[in-house]
């Protein structure tokens, strides 16, 4: 094949000379022309045939297109909200606003368990014990068979008929499990916990730090400085020192039963509780999956090779298979983790108030159905694209370098 | 060495038979199996005995709840079924006379009570429908056509109008024919539109089409479905012209189509991906047309290695189906919450949720022992 360059044959390789395009049938690139302008062209067509009947509806029903109603009250009333909210004053923005924080707020926390309870089962499901192995099958089977919105109605009301606040669950000193939602207490916040959390902050930068120090100590030297210890310390050591410093300030807002409700306190609503539970149980049966299958993709010579070398069953484990189960693992991981997110409204048949929830209430209100889809969509585009930005980061840094 | 090989053989075959020892008890028998399998290590014991506990606290509370106690029937009061027994062991014993009562109208809603056999039989043609189109032996392309017979024969029996049976709106449709409906035409009528889209999508040649399949595909996949259910239920009104109005249960299956179409083309998409380029060029150099070669060569390869992941979507679909309840539509689920509505019967939504776990449970358990059981057996031909 050394001779192939000097071939006169192959010196044109580059690629067919262009011929310029020829209006005719017989032409395929006049052909690709004329069917693309055909399919633009009907696509145009049936899409101003829709928006030309849109408008006109819309004219005759006397409501306005644009975003101009986000400023106008709402006066939609919202359970709950991690931002200040009042019906009589806060506009639509700020509710839809609201909705958009509810999504993420169980999106975030759904993720996050999904991942652990699923990695468990999943692990579970290849465990040497026969009856683990059973169970987290079991559980993995009957979970992804039965539709997830009548998981959601199960556990909102198995939830909804657990006793009145009266007569709730004293689980432990001021956390109580009743009808009205899971109440517990919570820190005041103050200038010291600012500071202390300000300090773990740094502790954590710090320690990774002194990680890659280790690291590269270890690469010239083959000993590892210990990182554990001094991890301890600056994560944990160093925020309790600042926050004694600073005179350990430690007052509780503690849940107090008056009348038929708790006043104070921070609660978990039946409606959260419900939908994010419901969330995590039924995604971690499809990321146990996801787990068990890319566990076994990594050959059973790895265990053998890295035992050979001397590693425990430990360090195999972590330095061999899991990098490599990993990149089996992330691709369909990222595609469950969007799912959930989009899962996640099906809080509307809960009477959970997240973006669609609140999105569908204003669009009823104000008749603006167009910019209340549009926003929904525009919604759960970006989360969309955030995690699918953030997962193909993290894949491509664990992706096998080849040559 | 020099034996003849016949007085080998005779020689052996004159040897008394050995006499063949028995394993020791430590390595078979149920004993060793329990140790190697549950008692290996008092890790894995500990889990084992965990979990015996709860396996049977569990198991026993449940039959106690659903068996033992459980009230069966309840009589019939002046004003309808009286109750007051099943709510006085509310908590401690199941109620299952709701499902007595109430099955007809969980499974068909509000269909004529006296027409409720039509829907019944629609029920098993469908279930007649998946199992023959599961069957390898029907693989070929007059599956379509019995899949335009069935249907169109359902739309009969539901509607009816002809051969002396009432007309029945659809408006009074419900329960799991409903449920039935919305998947297998969403799929019907998905799939074709999922090839073309895939087809599209994959193509070099065609870069405005190319660009129009990826925006469709991933503007469907990257919002809920409830979003499109809303379009569908408060939206299509609007885009359509004065005085033309589609029925709900239409409109709800077009969104329904468009979504399982985004995301069936993803699964024919990986189809025709994991095809070699070879098929075709060799299709070009027999000098075949573009859709000659897509219908000859390409797509029936390319179906076949999709089909696990193809029955995957089907029963993700499915269950989606029941999300219809949030816009109003009489599926199953609607169907059993409205029963637990009643005054009578409000309370008792354990069991009907559970008589309702178990039909989806039945119906995509079945397609899920079916996909895996594909798997393994397209798996089996490849690793030879």
């Amino acid at each position: 094949m050394s001779g192939a360059k000097a071939d006169p044959r192959f010196a044109t390789t580059a690629g067919p000379p262009r011929r310029r395009m020829q209006l005719r049938w017989s032409d395929p690139n006049f052909r690709n022309l004329v069917w693309q302008i055909v399919v633009v062209g009907l696509v145009v067509l049936v899409i101003g045939y829709l928006v030309g009947n849109t408008s006109r509806n819309l004219a005759a029903r006397n409501i306005a297109t644009g975003f101009a109603f986000l400023g106008r009250v709402a006066g939609i009333p919202i359970g709950e909200s991690l931002i200040p909210y009042d019906p009589a004053t806060s506009t639509y923005g700020r509710a839809l606003w609201i909705g958009v924080l509810n999504t993420l707020k169980v999106a975030i926390v759904g993720i996050i368990l999904a991942t652990i309870l699923g990695t468990l089962v999943g692990v579970g499901r290849l465990s040497k014990n026969w009856l683990l192995a059973r169970i987290t099958a079991v559980y993995v089977e009957v979970l992804r068979d039965v539709p997830l919105l009548l998981q959601l109605l199960f556990w909102y009301m198995a939830l909804q008929s657990l006793p009145a606040p009266k007569q709730s669950f004293h689980l432990l000193d001021y956390v109580y499990l009743s009808n009205r939602g899971f109440k517990l207490p919570v820190l005041v916040w103050q200038e010291a916990h600012s500071w202390a959390a300000l300090a773990a902050l740094a502790g954590i930068v710090l320690t990774w730090l002194w990680a890659r120090l280790a690291t590269r100590r270890q690469e010239l030297t083959g000993r590892r400085p210990p990182v554990w210890p001094v991890a301890l310390l600056l994560i944990v050591g160093l925020p309790v020192v600042v926050w004694a410093t600073l005179g350990a300030p430690f007052t509780l807002d503690k849940p107090v039963l008056r009348g038929f409700n708790f006043q104070g306190g921070a609660t978990l609503s039946p409606e959260y509780g419900a939908l994010t539970l419901g969330l995590i149980i039924y995604t971690a049966a499809y990321i146990a999956e996801i787990v068990r299958s890319g566990i076994l993709a990594v050959p059973n010579g790895q265990w053998e090779a890295g035992g050979a070398i001397g590693l425990h069953r430990g360090a195999v484990l972590r330095r061999i298979v899991l990098p490599q189960a990993m990149r089996v693992i992330i691709p369909p991981l990222t595609s469950e983790y969007l799912n959930l997110t989009k899962n996640s409204s099906l809080a509307v048949a809960i009477g959970y108030q997240d973006v669609v929830s609140i999105a569908n209430t204003t669009l009823n209100q104000t008749g603006q159905a167009i910019e209340g889809i549009a926003y929904i969509m525009a919604v759960y585009l970006t989360i969309s694209l955030s995690i699918s930005l953030f997962m193909n980061w993290y894949n491509a840094h664990i992706a096998l370098v080849e040559r | 060495m020099n034996t003849p090989a016949s007085a080998t053989v005779s020689a052996t075959q004159n040897l008394p038979a050995p006499t063949r020892e028995r394993p020791p008890a430590d390595v078979v028998g149920p004993w060793a199996w329990a140790r190697n399998n549950l008692f290996a290590t008092w890790w894995s014991t500990a889990i084992t005995l965990v979990l015996i506990y709860a396996i049977l606290r569990a198991s026993l509370g449940f039959v106690e709840w659903a068996v033992v106690n459980a009230i069966w029937t309840v009589p019939q009061g002046a004003s309808g079924p009286d109750t007051s027994s099943c709510r006085a062991i509310k908590g401690i014993g199941a109620c299952w006379a709701v499902i007595g009562e109430k099955y007809r109208f969980i499974l068909f809603g509000r269909f004529p009570f006296d027409e409720q056999w039509r829907p019944a039989i629609c029920v098993a043609l469908f279930i007649g429908l998946y199992i023959v189109s599961a069957m390898r032996r029907f693989w070929r392309k007059e599956l379509v056509l019995i899949w335009v017979v069935v249907l169109a024969a359902i739309g009969v029996l539901m509607w009816g109008g002809v051969f002396g049976m009432p007309y029945v709106g659809q408006d009074v449709w419900g329960g799991l024919p409903i449920t039935l409906i919305l998947s297998t035409f969403g799929l019907a009528f998905a799939f074709p539109i999922a090839v073309l889209v895939a087809l599209g999508r994959r193509s070099t040649k065609l870069p405005a089409v190319k660009l129009l399949c990826v925006l469709y595909v991933e503007l469907i996949r990257g919002v809920p479905l409830i979003s499109l259910l809303f379009m569908a239920s408060v939206m299509f009104p609007l885009f359509m012209p004065d005085g033309v109005n589609f029925d709900k249960l239409l409109r709800a299956q077009v969104a329904f189509i468009l979504f399982a179409a985004a995301y069936l083309a993803e699964v024919v998409r990986a189809g025709l991906q994991a095809l070699p380029k070879g098929q075709m060029e060799a299709g070009d150099a027999l000098g075949l047309s573009y859709w000659q070669k897509t219908g000859m060569i390409i797509l029936p390869q390319a179906l076949r290695l999709v089909i696990p992941p193809l029955v995957n979507t089907f029963i993700a679909f499915f269950k989606d189906t029941s999300l219809v309840l949030i816009i109003g539509i009489f599926d199953v689920l609607t169907t059993g919450k409205i029963a637990v509505s009643e005054p009578t019967w409000q309370g008792f939504s354990t069991e009907v949720y559970l008589f309702l776990a178990v039909i989806y449970f039945a119906f995509c358990f079945a397609m899920s022992r079916y996909s895996s059981g594909l798997e393994r057996e397209f798996s089996r031909s490849r690793g030879r």
